[in-house]
């Protein structure tokens, strides 16, 4: 094994094994989430959703909660020193970069299989729409991973960590939101799934997605530095 | 950079600027559809183009201060994003007024464009809180310049994305600006552009300037001070940008 990969495996166990011990993350983004679409319910005084409003609701409350768990993903590194070891192990920085992607991914996909069924129980008359949201939920987590974890490193060091990160994410997600809400909103459509342009938007979500993963991979290296 | 150069420049933005106004009121024709409101095309959509062109040099400039770890580039981007996030400002104002003016309606969500640009002003926007949030120069100069790396790369796949959302969900009613555009009001909307961007470069030189100076200014400050002159008059106090201190 290469020792990026052990140095990968090793950031990602220790990741995950943290959280399943403290649970500091993710019970607080499933609550947030539930919590919210209680309040959608009374926002728009509807007790069914359906098309760009399900959409719409959906999206962003996995979006508001996807970013409790960025303001997080770096906090025990800072406290703890975590990027001053780093710093000193002899692996090339872009793994630090992949490997919190890759929690991040994890916690987005556990926080959603919570979530969105939950989301279906309360709003949705038919639940055929959610399997074929598979795909859409994958590259929506990988887009919020890739730049949740770029951002997340970003406004660690700064003094307004808590508000910089939704302030520096939600311009940078528009691009994702209106690509993953399209798709999203026909497939939840009261009369059933409608796949018009589901490959069109996908085709975006992708290509936002390599966009900001090459950038995230290439700029990080500057972000550690000290 | 000196202060060379920047009279020069400063006639020269003149000149053109006033060439092309001459040429939108008196020699472009009416617009058959929207008659005298029109014209603030031309003042618009120059600014638009280069706020946009500024945002993607920032980025540009910033991606060389990573590469070289020469602060100069550093200043560079600074002082692009800074001079573009005003003209990003006079956009929006200027699109608002037109709007309101040919549509009835300050905002106008179908038009992809303006949604864009807004999108892209508020990511700028938010260089500044995240800029200074960072205490560390050194660490401040490097952040900056991956944010102004990210943003700049954002610009464009922010705009086709807008843009799908509203061709895919209906059709686009107005025509594209340049298309079907006659001679003359080609002419004279490329004469404005090069005089705002002329604009652009004259303020950023300007601004680079300034900085230069209360650069030197404080470092003169502290010789003396080092010399036993003196108290000095203070801190440098308003100091809101990265300066070029070579120390």
């Amino acid at each position: 094994m290469t020792p990026s990969r052990s140095a990968f495996g090793a950031i990602v166990a220790k990741d995950l094994r943290t959280e399943l011990r403290t649970m500091q993350s993710l019970p607080a983004m499933v609550l947030f989430a539930v919590t919210t679409f209680v309040i959608f319910r009374y926002g728009l005084d509807r007790t069914a959703l359906s098309g760009s409003l399900a959409g719409g609701g959906l999206w962003t409350t996995l979006l508001f909660a996807a970013g409790l768990g960025i303001n997080r993903i770096f906090l025990a590194e800072r406290e703890e020193g975590g990027f001053d070891a780093f710093r000193l192990a002899p692996v090339d920085r872009g793994v630090l970069f992949v490997a919190k992607a890759t929690v991040l991914f994890v916690y987005l996909a556990a926080v959603e299989l919570v979530v969105v069924p939950i989301f279906a129980i309360f709003f949705l008359s038919t639940w055929s729409g959610l399997l074929p949201m598979l795909p859409i939920l994958a590259g929506a987590n990988l887009g919020l991973a890739v730049l949740g974890t770029l951002i997340s490193s970003m406004a660690v060091n700064s003094r307004a960590r808590d508000l910089l990160v939704p302030l520096l994410l939600l311009p940078l997600v528009v691009p994702l939101m209106i690509a993953v809400t399209a798709a999203t909103a026909h497939l939840l459509d009261a009369a059933g799934p409608d796949f018009e342009k589901f490959g069109t938007w996908l085709l975006v979500l992708a290509l936002y997605d390599g966009i900001f993963a090459l950038i995230g991979y290439a700029v990080f290296e500057f972000l550690l530095e000290d | 950079m000196s202060g060379r150069g920047l009279k020069e420049l400063s006639i020269a933005t003149l000149v053109v600027l006033t060439i092309g106004y001459v040429l939108v009121f008196f020699w472009v024709p009416m617009d058959a559809d929207q008659g005298f409101k029109q014209k603030i095309f031309y003042l618009h959509v120059p600014l638009a183009i280069v706020a946009l062109l500024g945002f993607v040099a920032g980025g540009v400039e910033g991606y060389r201060h990573l590469r070289t770890d020469d602060r100069r580039h550093d200043a560079n981007s600074y002082v692009f994003i800074h001079i573009s996030v005003v003209f990003g400002v006079a956009t929006l104002i200027s699109g608002m007024l037109w709007a309101k003016a040919s549509w009835g309606h300050f905002w106008v969500w179908d038009e992809p464009t303006l949604v864009s640009f807004l999108i892209v002003f508020l990511l700028y926007a938010t260089y500044y809180p995240f800029r200074y949030a960072i205490e560390d120069r050194d660490r401040q100069a490097r952040y900056a310049s991956v944010f102004a790396v990210t943003a700049g790369a954002f610009v464009p796949l922010n705009f086709l994305a807008v843009r799908m959302a509203e061709s895919l969900i209906h059709p686009r009613v107005f025509a594209t600006s340049s298309g079907g555009l006659p001679g003359s009001m080609m002419l004279t909307f490329l004469v404005c552009i090069v005089g705002f961007g002329l604009l652009w470069a004259t303020l950023v030189k300007l601004e680079l300037l300034g900085k230069r100076t209360s650069g030197q200014l404080s470092r003169l400050r502290r010789t003396l001070q080092a010399e036993g002159y003196g108290e000095g008059g203070g801190s440098v106090s308003g100091r809101i940008a990265p300066n070029m201190e070579s120390r």
